[in-house]
């Protein structure tokens, strides 16, 4: 009886502090996994694991704690699966450097229609799609995200940088392939 | 700007996470060298481009319903088994006691399931009203409420307007339930939400039942294949009302 009660507390107490954060675990679940089935497996495993180590919880983030979980049973299902998945790397001859003396880069930037952008970022390799997607839209500080992905700061660092230049150079391309098709 | 260092603090700088004395030498660099004031602007665009998308996922109802059960489920205490060493002498006395047993476990069995149900129902209700996530379709009409669910479920959930009788018509949602997906019809009796949550049942009818839990009131009835359940804080006799009102 006495158990009951205590687990029925841990219950009500995972529902105040990690609960909240449901939409920013299915929402790196989602976009690591790049579909919804896959998706949602994950953020609810996450959320089972979450719960049954919750006593291990030490009121730190509750959100960066969440997310490390979701990362990690990320990373053991991609184990699961065939070892074809996710190792794409960046392909360089796709991205090569854009020529700065054209169109006003900015412009096309800007104007990135939703499913360009979307499409660059489910582009990414995963090690940079995850920084970029904790940054832009977790607003995760770097010391954060140095947390969840257990990395050293300096790697965070280099990896948003490059993340970022990589999506910059999708897009611009995308941009450029259309102008001229219009042009 | 060849250097990838520099590159490197030139997003620090963007992401407001270089300290004061490094981000000043920084933007006088940037007023001084038109190659990394522009590179700025361009990843500036760029993040606004990013931010304009809204690109987040946001979980379907179905599945923060489903996250929430499996939770519930999993805070259930599991049973434990002891294992004792039975005593020869005491077989027959347990042969007897299991005889006499077997009815009333059969019955406490059926109870205990049928109170966690009632758990799940009254926590299912609680969420609704506090998660500010009481309708997944807003509207007083029943004729919007029940196509909603078309294609959602397996089966047509019953949806009455009974504002002439003092119940209103808020709306409704999906919800997961007891192992299975529900319908969850919302009505309001002045301050009072009330949940009527449905699904098929293979049971065979019956009569409206009152159960008092956790400051709640359930009425639940079973009819033609359905089984339904109405939870509220309103008083029984109300809730009872409605009810009847929903078997006519």
């Amino acid at each position: 009886m006495e158990k009951s009660a205590d687990s029925g507390q841990k219950l009500r107490r995972f529902e105040a502090v990690v609960l909240p954060h449901l939409d920013s675990a299915y929402n790196l679940a989602r976009w690591m996994t790049r579909n919804t089935t896959d998706g949602e497996d994950i953020a609810q495993e996450a959320m089972m694991r979450a719960f049954r180590f919750f006593d291990t919880f030490r009121g730190e983030d509750a959100r960066t704690w969440l997310l490390t979980i979701v990362r990690n049973t990320y990373l053991t299902w991609v184990h699961r699966q065939a070892p074809l998945q996710n190792s794409a790397e960046f392909d360089e001859r796709l991205h090569t450097d854009i020529d700065s003396a054209l169109t006003p880069e900015s412009d096309f930037l800007r104007r990135a229609t939703a499913e360009q952008v979307r499409r660059a970022i489910e582009n990414l390799p995963v090690e940079f799609r995850e920084v970029i997607l904790m940054r832009e839209l977790e607003q995760l500080s770097y010391k954060e995200i140095a947390a969840v992905t257990r990395s050293p700061l300096g790697t965070v660092m280099s990896r948003i940088s490059r993340g970022r230049s990589m999506l910059r150079e999708f897009i611009v391309g995308q941009k450029r392939r259309e102008a001229k098709q219009h042009g | 700007m060849a250097n990838h260092a520099q590159r490197d603090l030139l997003h620090a700088y963007l992401d407001d996470e270089l300290d004061l004395v490094r981000s000043m030498e920084l933007e006088d660099h940037l007023a001084e060298c038109g190659d990394c004031a522009n590179e700025i602007a361009n990843y500036r665009a760029l993040r606004e481009g990013v931010q304009a998308a809204d690109l987040r996922y946001q979980p379907s109802s179905e599945f923060r319903a489903r996250v929430l059960s499996e939770l519930q489920r999993e805070a259930q205490p599991q049973p434990v088994i002891v294992h004792r060493r039975i005593p020869r002498w005491s077989w027959a006395a347990v042969a007897a006691l299991l005889l006499l047993a077997s009815g009333a476990l059969l019955l406490t069995v059926t109870q205990r399931s049928e109170s966690r149900l009632a758990n799940e129902i009254v926590a299912d209700h609680v969420r609704s009203l506090m998660a500010s996530h009481l309708t997944d379709v807003v509207t007083s009409d029943q004729h919007t409420v029940k196509p909603w669910f078309t294609g959602k479920l397996d089966f047509s959930p019953l949806v009455r307007d009974l504002s002439a009788d003092g119940f209103e018509l808020i709306g409704g949602r999906l919800e997961y339930l007891d192992g299975h997906n529900a319908a969850a019809i919302v009505y309001q009796r002045r301050k009072h939400v009330i949940n009527v949550f449905t699904w098929p049942t293979s049971e065979s009818d019956a009569e409206p039942q009152v159960i008092a839990q956790q400051g709640f009131n359930l009425v639940e009835w079973r009819q033609a294949g359905m089984y339904y359940c109405a939870i509220s804080d309103l008083n029984r006799q109300e809730l009872t009302e409605l009810a009847s009102l929903l078997r006519k």
